[in-house]
This record gives C-alpha cells, structure tokens and sequence, in this order.
C-alpha cells in the first residue's frame, strides 16, 4: 500500500536564518493517526503547516517533498502552484487549528463559513451546502443543528466553537486531516469529549491524520504513529505502542519523565492538620449582576461563588481545581482582597500563628498595605505579567520601593539574592523580559513575588503557559521554596495531574461550589462525585493502557442537572457538603 | 434590541445632544464682552452720529439683547416668546444677521446644501481612494507596491490644500477645460434647480472633491493599511487559507470586514473636520460654502448668524455619528448581539 502522504527530508527555514525544520520524513497510511510530539520550539507546527504551505510569508520550504496520493493522482505538495494547492486545502487535506476562539471569523454566522467550503470545492448551491452542513453539524454534536447555523462564534463555549471548526473541517470529506494542538485551548472534560468525536469521525470516514500536541497523553490516546521533535529535527518514531511503552530516544523519556500523571495506584491519605491555619475561607460567596440587555428585562445574577469553606494549614498546599468558568479565579481574588465578598463571607488571614489574624474581606487601607506584604500572587501568562518597558531589576525592585523597604543598594541586594533563589544568574538584571524564555519569565514572577518575603502565595495557573519539562521545573522550584521558607500557597489550576504531584488537599469546584473536597491521593483512590470522576478519567495520561474512559466523562461532565440523583443540583436546591471519612468532604444528598 | 428599538432610541439621544451643543454654542459665542451692537452702539457714540445710535438701540429692543442671557437662548431657541411671540430656531426662524443686515436665511441661502453636497462627495472620495489602496498596501506589504502608495498618500498628506487647489486648477483648465472657482457657473446663482445647473455643479465640484478629500483619503489609507496588517496575522485568516480560498475573495471578506469598523466610525468624525479644515480652500476656491461665512460671523461677534451656522454644523456632526453606530450595529454582529444572554 503507498502511503497516504509521505515527507521526505523536508528542510524549512526563515529569511535567511538556519534551517528551523531540518530533514524531516513521515509516511501517513490512509485511516491512520500521525502524532507529532514536541515542546515550543520544536518545529512541529511549522512542518504540518508546511504541507499545505500556510507558512508565514519569510519561511521558504528549502528542500525534501510532500506528496499527496490520493484517487485523483499524485502531486508533490511543495511543487503545485498557488491556484492547485488551493483545491486540495479544505477539499483532500483540511485543518484545525489551536484556538478555537480566534480561528472563526467574528462577523460570520457559523453556517456561512462551514458551508463556504462545500461553496469553494463542490460548487454546492446555497441549499444543499446547508443540508449537508446541518447533516455534519448534527454529526459532531450540535444539540441543535438549524440554530448553530444561524450562530455567530462569540455565541457558543470554546468546546462547541472547536466542533464548528471539526466540522468545517470534515464537511468536504478530506482524505487527510492536519489538527495543530486541537484540543490544547480547552478544558480537560471538553478536550476528552472532542479527541473521542475526532476518534469517531475517523473510524467512520477513513481519514487520516496528523495530530500535532506537546501531550503525551493525547499521542497515547490517539495516534498509531508518533514522530518525537525536538529543536527541527525527528528525535525518533515510529509505531505509537513500542515507542510509548520503551521509548528508545533520551529526549523521549525525558518527556516522559516530566509529563505530571495522576498516580496509577493512589492509596487513602490522612486528612490534613485543622490547626494553625493561615488562610481561613468561611462561606465566601460572590454574585456579579450582569445587565440585562433591555430595561424591561431583569438583571441576571451571576454565581461566580457559592458558600465556599476552605482552610489552609501553614506550610502547606490548597489547590482549586475546576473548568473555565468554575469560579476558582473569583475565589483566589477574594482570598487576597482583590474583590470583596458579599456579606457574609469572612476570610481570615494569619501571617504569624501568635498575632492576631487579618479580616481580608474588610480592610482598611492601611491593613491592605500590610496584607499585601505578606500574601503575593504569582499569575498565568509569564509573557504579559512583565512589563516589557521595564528592566529586570526595576520589576523586581518595584515592590520594595512601593512599600518603601530599604535603600537601593539594599533592594538590589535582595533582587540578586531573590534571581539566585530561582535559579537565575545574576548578571540578568540589566536585561529586559523579552531576553528570557517562558519558563525563565516564570520563574522571574516566582521571584518578584517573593521580594517582599511574603507568607502566602496564590499561584493562578503558573505552569498551565509553559512546556511540560518546564513546567516540571517550575513545579520543582515552588516546591523547594515552600519548604526551605515554610511558605503556604494557594493554587489555582485546571490540571489534576499537576495539582497531584504539588497540593496538600485539592477542592474541586463547578459552577461555584466546591463539589468535592480531599488530599489528591485521596481523590484519586476513591472519588465520589460524578464530576470529579470525570476530571480524573478524562486526563489523558501517556500509558497506552490507561485510555480516557469516555463513558465517566461524559456522566460527569454534563450540566448538574444530568448528574445522578444523590449528587444532583435541581434549581435551588443544592446538596450540602458531607464529611465521608476524615478529611474527605463531597456534596450530595445523604 | 432590534435594529428599529435603536434606531429610534439614537434618534432620541441626538435630539438631546444637540439641545445641550445648542447651550454651549450660545454661552460660547457670548463669553467674549460685548455683543455686534453694543459695540457698534460705542463706535457710532464715539463718531457722534446719535441717529445710528438710536437705530441700534432698537435693535436690541427688537432682538431681546437688553434681556438676561438666559432668556435671550431661550427666545433664539424658540422656547420663551421674544418681543415677536415664539420665534425661533425650532419654529424655523434663524434670526437676523446684523453684519448683512438681512435675514440669516437669505445669507445662509444655497450654500447650507452646498456644503453639504462638497462635503458628501469629498467623504465618498475618500473612502473611494483610501479602501483599494490601504488593502492592496496591506495584501502587498514590503513591495514596491506598498512603498508607492505609502509615498503617493504622504505627498497627499503634506502638500498644502490651497497649493494642490491652484495646481489642479491650473492644470484642469490647461487640459480638460474646468472650470476655475465657484461651484456653478455664477448665471446659475439663485436659479431654481435645472439640468443645466446640475450639470455645472457636477463640473464645478471636480476639484474641490479632490482637494478637501486628498488629505483625509491618505490618512486613511495610511490607518486602514495598518488595521489589515492586525488582522492578517489573525488565525481565522489562516482558517480562509486552509479552506481553500482564493486571496482576494478571503481579503474582502475576513480582513476586511473586521477591519472596516474603525472606518464606519469615523463617519461622524470626518464630517465637522472636512466643514472646518476646507475653510481656506473654500476662500482659495472660491467655494458658497459655509466656512467663510462662520469665519465673518464669528470675527464680528455676529451672534445670530454665527451661532445658526454652528447648529449646522453639529448637526451634520451628529448625523454623521448617528449614521455611523446604526451602521456599525448592520455590520457588527458582536455589537448588535451586546448583553443577550447566550
């Protein structure tokens, strides 16, 4: 059998710089999965880009071929002109690309630029490219077919925006599909649910793929071929199971090594200590009032959190675990006294066990300047949480002058010392934030935060922008300064893998309730809730043998009113959390 | 909110927008001390010539300007009586002109719709110029083609409008025989309307179009070169790409139609500075616009006229930026859809 589409020594390179992709060669079977594994920087979306040449304008394809074969003949991809290569994009190999809210048009209904493909390549009259758009629209999962056609992007979640561009995508029935990081944007339960519908598709129609992630867990879900990049050049490859089960390659098992899992064998964990809290939550709530778009209709509320309890033990780990939307961000806002609580809600804050404790959610202003001091905040994005105007050193200073804590020459002392913490060279000061990569930035944030020698760090996300084996780092050094400074973090993520390997006790939240609560080895070795089952099974995890269980996903993922009976919200009714065993709460009834 | 509900909800706003422009204008045009007939009242006592005085006297009798400024806007605005009951800018009275001595309609006269009509041809010229261009210096950015334009449109830019009005007069009458100055031949002045006269507005407005337009048609090349060079880097345009699209089609429907916004916006904005900005050219050109006119108002304190050409001209403002949101709401579907729940 000839492949469906082979690359042969494709070299890329940019202007006049060195080649960034160098002598890269894959087959890809008709029906089969490719996966092209790497970190940022590896070259894998520039080569799958490479095929349909949507290249930015300096890149030129310097050597090798990409050739097509399919009913209609054989062509070399690289080879074609400009009007050729354009009946085979979106007709005989199509795309989907990363971000799901930024790839649609925002001006156009959904229909219309699904349909535009039929248009473009079978010249379907307007009608029958709509019956054929609502067949596929149907297919991937739209609830209701007529009314997504009639929708525009900026209407539908990121998931449902990722079917639309799946079935754009399959509507012309391409023999090959590319999928850049289709799944990278989305939630772990949404990502789970749209790698099984890609999955499904391609058992139904025969097409093959090439799917470009930086997870190892999504290869070993999905590919039956995997080619391993690193720097511009195939580390290794081959078929998926060997490669996955004994990677030969180093750079492959350091991927391994650092992709965070959420542990094969979990066993029941003693609950966490009660005393000496630093952070106290007491039935913090948050309701936003959105404005209704008419005045004769009502504002709608809003429930970004609902009675939250949490406690945090000094020295120790609480992380909020939960889905875009799941009210984790308002509940580390209001825990350091960005926004208020509504009445009601305390959160109390110890910084030293014998003074007395701070009330955040009602701070003078003098208080505030001295809470900030010892609860800081390490963000999401490393790329835009520095400013790009400023010098490292001015960054890192800024805290300490705002504060008015000691001289110059002091505060530089501290910057040093704080840049070695993190295992970063002094001599970095004078440069700007563009000179570092990603994980440097982070770890930059990490030490600003840690100028002022906080107590407590609220860390949103910190890992979720970087790499994996940066990611691993990053990981590694917050721990390490938590236990050398006896630091307390409270720490936002929507990753159970990563929340596995850092946090004392996990919360997970869903629509602003915390629906079940424990030490992660806990959850994971007996979860009750039917969301957390689902959080758990849908994490992909690169054992071949452990593939995502689509059927728990699905059960829990759902809205709450889908949920079994014990666990389920109906209106206002919601269950109260119950204590299970020590140190275990979940919320149902009975 | 349907496309109607905002509509007339604009219209509405518009209405009290210009109320209070009408408050500023008169507090505006009074904040200087005196007034044209207190101070021609001070020159005629000073040349002893007392008749005139008596005169002017009545006249401020007549035109309530002997009573508190307050009452003195309300009665221009028509919602006080004056000493000749309701008669003002609401009941379609624009006052008198003292520097003419005539009525402010009679000066005002043709030139109101003139200046519309030079105004109107010189913004679709703009837009007419500045839309191909600025997309081709996008799509072709970093060619000969770009760099061409980007010259052409700063040339535009930095000529001097009367200096480009004297050499393309010079020259269209050198070559194509058009006509020099005006914007009708002056038989056709206080004609009624005719096909002949049609006809040499037509001719008569060539010029001007290109003279007040070129400033504004480069600038905007210019902005709209820069918007499309934004969205070309979108994703949604490699998702055009990746259909199968050819460019052109995938630049005028993607790029573009995000792009444009700003420009439908601008709509509103271009109408007051074209009225300001063409004053000299209208002086050079000869032009029945309105510009000069406001020019001699506003330097003789001729507070009916002047005030009345002011209305006008925040009129034409708000049209314009009243046209341009209901557009902008046609066009934007993000607008359109604002606070609906999902």
């Amino acid at each position: 059998m000839r492949p469906l589409l082979s690359v042969e020594n494709l070299s890329i390179g940019f202007g006049k710089g060195d080649a960034v992709v160098r002598d890269v060669s894959f087959d890809v079977n008709p029906g089969e999965t490719l996966a092209i594994v790497g970190e940022s920087g590896s070259g894998k979306t520039v080569t799958c880009r490479a095929v349909l040449r949507i290249l930015p304008r300096t890149a030129q394809i310097r050597t090798g071929s990409v050739t097509l074969n399919t009913d209609d003949g054989v062509y070399d991809l690289t080879k074609l002109s400009e009007r050729q290569l354009r009946d085979v994009r979106g007709n005989q190999v199509s795309m989907i690309f990363q971000e799901p809210m930024r790839s649609l048009s925002p001006l156009h209904r959904i229909g219309n630029q699904v349909s535009e493909v039929l248009w473009l390549h079978r010249g379907n009259s307007e009608s029958e490219a709509k019956r054929l758009v609502l067949e596929t629209f149907d297919r991937v999962g739209f609830p209701d077919p007529e009314r997504a056609y009639r929708s525009y992007p900026f209407e539908l979640s990121g998931g449902m925006r990722q079917r639309a561009m799946i079935a754009m995508a399959m509507v012309a029935k391409p023999d090959l599909l590319i999928a850049d990081e289709p799944t990278t944007a989305l939630d772990v339960t949404t990502q789970a649910q749209v790698l099984g519908l890609i999955k499904e598709l391609q058992k139904e129609t025969g097409m093959a793929m090439i799917l470009v992630t930086h997870d190892l867990g999504v290869v070993a879900n999905m590919a039956e071929k995997v080619v391993v990049m690193h720097k511009g050049r195939v580390m290794e490859s081959g078929a998926a199971e060997p490669l996955l089960k004994s990677p030969a390659h180093p750079y492959t098992r350091q991927l391994f090594d650092a992709a965070p899992t959420i542990p094969a064998n979990p066993k029941l964990a003693p609950p966490l200590p009660e005393e000496d809290l630093i952070l106290e939550i007491k039935n913090v709530s948050k309701t936003y009032k959105m404005r209704a778009g008419s005045a004769w209709r009502p504002d709608v509320l809003i429930h970004a959190c609902r009675g939250i309890d949490l406690n945090l033990p000094r020295g120790k780990t609480l992380a909020i675990v939960g889905e875009s939307g799941s009210g984790k961000t308002t509940a580390a806002r209001i825990a350091l006294g960005a926004e208020p609580p509504d009445p009601g809600g305390e959160v109390w804050f110890r910084p030293d066990p014998a003074r007395e404790p701070i009330a955040v959610h009602n701070m003078s202003r003098s208080v505030r300047t001295a809470f900030q001091r010892e609860a800081q905040m390490v963000f999401q994005d490393p790329y835009s949480s520095l400013s790009p105007r400023m010098r490292i050193l001015d960054t890192m200073t800024e805290p300490l002058e705002v504060h008015g804590i000691g001289t110059r020459a002091e505060q530089r002392d501290r910057a040093t010392e704080m840049l070695k913490q993190v295992g970063l060279n002094p001599d970095m000061l004078k440069r700007f934030p563009h000179a570092f990569s990603g994980g440097q930035r982070q770890r930059l944030s990490i030490a600003r935060a840690m100028m002022l020698d906080p107590r407590l760090i609220v860390c949103d996300e910190p890992t979720s922008a970087l790499d994996v084996s940066v990611q691993e780092q990053i990981l590694q050094l917050l721990e390490d300064i938590r236990d050398e400074m006896n630091l307390s973090y409270l720490f936002i993520s929507h990753d159970l893998a990563v929340v596995a390997r850092i946090a004392d006790e996990v919360a997970v939240m869903r629509q602003g309730l915390v629906v079940e609560q424990a030490p992660p080895e806990t959850l994971f070795y007996n979860p009750k809730h039917p969301y957390t089952k689902a959080l758990i099974a849908a994490q992909p995890t690169p054992d071949i043998e452990r593939p995502i269980n689509l059927k728990l996903v699905a059960q829990g993922a759902g809205s709450p009113d889908s949920w079994p009976e014990a666990f389920r919200f109906s209106g206002e009714v919601i269950p109260s959390l119950i204590e299970l065993e020590p140190g275990h709460k979940v919320r149902s009834h009975v | 909110m349907s496309i109607l509900r905002y509509t007339i909800f604009r219209f509405g706003t518009m209405l009290l927008t210009l109320w209070a422009v009408s408050a500023l204008v008169f507090l505006i045009i009074n904040l200087p001390p005196g007034d044209y007939l207190s101070n021609q009242i001070a020159e005629l006592r000073a040349s002893g010539q007392s008749a005139g005085v008596a005169k002017a006297e009545f006249l401020r009798k007549e035109y309530a300007l002997d009573r508190a400024l307050w009452e003195q806007y309300m009665i221009w605005i028509g919602f006080l009586p004056g000493p000749h009951g309701f008669s003002g800018l609401v009941q379609g009275n624009f006052g008198w002109s003292f520097e003419f001595d005539r009525p402010v309609r009679d000066i005002v006269g043709d030139s109101l719709w003139l200046t519309v009509l030079v105004n109107v041809a010189a913004i679709i010229f703009v837009y007419a110029v500045a839309l191909p261009l600025g997309v081709i210096a996008a799509a072709k950015s970093r060619t000969w083609i770009d760099y061409t334009s980007a010259f052409v449109g700063y040339l535009g830019l930095a000529t001097p409008n009367f200096l480009l009005a004297l050499i393309l007069y010079y020259y269209g009458r050198k070559y194509l025989n058009i006509p020099i100055g005006g914007l009708m031949d002056p038989i056709f002045e206080g004609q009624p309307l005719s096909w002949e006269k049609i006809k040499s507005i037509s001719v008569h407005m060539i010029v001007p179009t290109i003279v007040i337009g070129t400033a504004g048609a480069s600038a905007m090349m210019q902005r709209l070169r820069a918007n499309m060079l934004d969205e070309l880097g979108k994703p949604y345009v490699e998702t055009a790409i990746a259909k199968g699209m050819s460019p052109s089609r995938m630049l005028a429907k993607y790029p573009l139609r995000v792009a444009f916004n700003p420009f439908v916006a601008d709509i509103g904005n271009l109408l007051p500075s074209m009225v300001s900005g063409s004053v000299l050219v209208s002086v050079v050109m000869g032009l029945q616009t309105i510009g000069p006119t406001l020019l001699t108002a506003l330097k003789t304190q001729d507070q009916f006229l002047s005030g009345f050409v002011l209305m006008f001209v925040a009129l034409l403002t708000l049209i314009g930026t009243m046209i341009s949101d209901i557009l902008l709401v046609l066009l934007d579907p993000r607008i359109r859809y604002e606070g609906r729940e999902s």
